[in-house]
């Protein structure tokens, strides 16, 4: 069993496992080992649940013997990003103000992929409360870029993205807010989508902006993305804004991409090839647009002329949300609590000016100032009228196509510290991820190419709300038309 | 409008304050200097004629179903308070709010 190998998928563990011809404990333990070898160097894992991860495949393995059917994941070891609230492993966010913090219940996504027998290896790294696009925001250490260990993995699903591109796991849980998954898969190499709002449950997820958040999958190949979407996917009656809409045939759309793409129109939106991009980031894109024509899609020029607005409004609006969610943090019901309060606002303001790191405490200022009374229409009212304006767009972009595609991030995997001292930088590299999720809409990113520098270059297939069999086929035909997927970055145990 | 007008530390300070945050000297010059360059960015918005269009609160374009509304079992006690940094039996403990008979306030008052 080596993790780096080609059928490391999947498609083809969980087949051998439920059939008996491939143990789960034997999977689990090749993985554990690896991630004892390389991640060290990478820091992908916050923490590793060796223990967890045995005891889970033991289980997958004793109910093959028995001739019980474990599931569609039978025995695939899979990452969870440390957002997840899990039952009795400690669930942290990437933040101070969490440690210690043992949940009580489990998540929704992670509840119904281990009843899919999934096998959990442990909690992922992240920025702290998924803010930032860096990973460099956790606060519990960083996460290199498995190409290049000068380069971030991106963010804020940084250690989700890299532990796949690594063969850490063979997939793994994100959330995306304005691009924590799409963003950190295009720089490390992997594929990852986030799907229509409401296809997959927030329960127990830790909120960042409700109206924003789309927890989702990463693995290495479209098809396994899929099976995996298919599995965290469905109605949930403990999430209100959950959809009761039947969940669609994800890996069998990603398959059925393989056949071509006969009659499929593909959207190019001219705002989402603006200035700053870089060239070879444009060059790859147009030369993945060619590619699909080949396969038999038809290029439609599209207009998405509220494009401009998209930063400011998402800025606006996850803000404002995050004050509020963030405001449950208070030192009181769980968590970190500052030492020896002289009086209840004292507990309040030193635990949080203590337990929260820099991007938070900017957010939630944000956050606060826009929602004041008297600044609340000039900003939040106006952003939630932009955000209306923004989601029309896609609504007749939509009228015109069946799937747009464009470049996932303007730039590859940037060094560590580049950006860290304008936040407004940081903010403004997330231009082409952020409007999919003020819309709802599902967005999907996959591997389409490599700079001469060797950073991976990421490809975005949008689609309509509940557009992701559209999404998963036109990523499937162009996967299965290049060769991308099968570079796996160089070893570096041992490596500091 | 030039950097720096847009927000002082006076308001960085009041808002700290609403949002319960204690903040060192260094960090509110940090953030009126963040927030100030933000605020100008965002102000790019008041380009778009907004006449007549609706605010658009959250993303779901479909109708969700409410659960049958009906009691079921709630987290048991001990482990809802299994987390909380202070409790007292089956309480989170937090520092006096009303000034008890000896006065004062902290938690070794409690």
């Amino acid at each position: 069993m080596d993790p780096r190998a080609a059928t490391s998928t999947i498609a083809s563990i969980a087949p051998a496992v439920r059939a008996g011809k491939v143990r789960a404990r034997e999977v689990a333990d090749a993985y554990l080992e690896r991630i004892a070898r390389e991640d060290a160097a990478l820091g992908c894992y916050v923490r590793v649940d060796a223990e967890g991860a045995r005891r889970s495949a033991d289980a997958v393995d004793a109910a093959v013997k028995a001739g019980r059917d474990p599931g569609p994941l039978a025995g695939v070891p899979l990452g969870i990003k440390d957002i997840f609230c899990t039952k009795g492993v400690e669930t942290t966010c990437a933040s101070k103000i969490l440690r210690g913090f043992v949940p009580p219940y489990e998540s929704t996504v992670t509840a119904r992929l281990a009843g899919a027998g999934a096998v959990s290896l442990g909690k992922l790294n992240m920025d702290e409360f998924a803010m930032g696009s860096s990973n460099e925001n956790s606060a519990v250490g960083t996460v290199k870029n498995p190409w290049s260990l000068a380069h971030v993995p991106g963010g804020s699903s940084g250690g989700s993205a890299a532990a796949v591109a690594a063969s850490l796991c063979v997939g793994a849980t994100g959330t995306d807010t304005g691009g924590s998954i799409r963003q950190p898969a295009a720089l490390c190499g992997v594929v990852g989508i986030k799907p229509t709002y409401g296809r997959v449950s927030r329960y127990g997820v830790i909120a960042f902006a409700s109206s924003l958040d789309h927890p989702g999958p990463f693995a290495r190949t479209v098809e396994d993305t899929a099976t995996l979407l298919e599995v965290m996917s469905g109605l949930d009656p403990l999430d209100a804004t959950s959809v009761p809409q039947p969940v669609g045939a994800y890996a069998k759309a990603a398959r059925a991409g393989r056949e071509g793409l006969n009659g499929v129109r593909v959207g190019v939106p001219a705002e989402y090839f603006a200035a700053g991009m870089d060239p070879e980031i444009e060059a790859a894109v147009r030369a993945a647009h060619d590619e699909l024509a080949r396969a038999g899609a038809k290029l439609v020029p599209v207009s998405l002329p509220h494009t401009k607005y998209a930063i400011a409004t998402y800025y606006l609006v996850c803000t404002a949300e995050a004050s509020s969610n963030l405001a449950r943090y208070d030192g009181v019901k769980y968590g970190a609590r500052t030492a020896d309060p002289k009086s209840l606002e004292e507990l309040y303001s030193r635990t949080r000016g203590e337990g929260f790191g820099r991007e938070p405490k900017r957010r939630i200022m944000l956050g606060t100032y826009v929602l004041r009374s008297g600044y609340y229409e000039a900003y939040y009212g106006k952003a939630l009228r932009a955000r209306r304006k923004i989601a029309d767009d896609f609504t007749a972009a939509f009228s015109q196509c069946d799937v747009l595609v464009t470049a996932t991030s303007p730039v590859p995997a940037f060094k560590f510290g580049e950006r860290m001292g304008d936040p407004l930088q940081m903010y403004l590299a997330d231009v082409l991820t952020v409007a999919p999720n003020l819309a709802g809409i599902p967005a999907l990113a996959l591997p389409c190419g490599f700079t001469k520098a060797g950073l991976p270059i990421g490809l975005q297939v949008m689609g309509p709300p509940l557009g992701e069999e559209a999404c998963f086929r036109v990523a499937g035909a162009y996967e299965s038309r290049t060769q991308w997927h099968e570079r796996r970055p160089p070893d570096v145990g041992g490596a500091r | 409008m030039s950097s720096g007008s847009r927000i002082k530390p006076e308001e960085v300070r009041e808002i700290a304050t609403l949002s319960r945050l204690r903040l060192s000297d260094e960090e509110v010059a940090a953030l009126t200097q963040d927030l100030d360059s933000i605020l100008g960015y965002v102000a790019e918005l008041s380009a778009l004629d907004m006449t007549g269009v609706e605010p658009m609160t959250h993303a779901v374009p479909f109708d969700c179903p409410l659960r049958v509304d009906e009691v079921r079992p709630s987290l048991p006690l001990e482990e809802a308070l299994a987390n909380a940094p202070r409790r007292e039996a089956s309480f989170f403990q937090v520092p006096r709010i009303v000034p008890g008979p000896a006065g004062g306030g902290g938690e070794e008052d409690l």
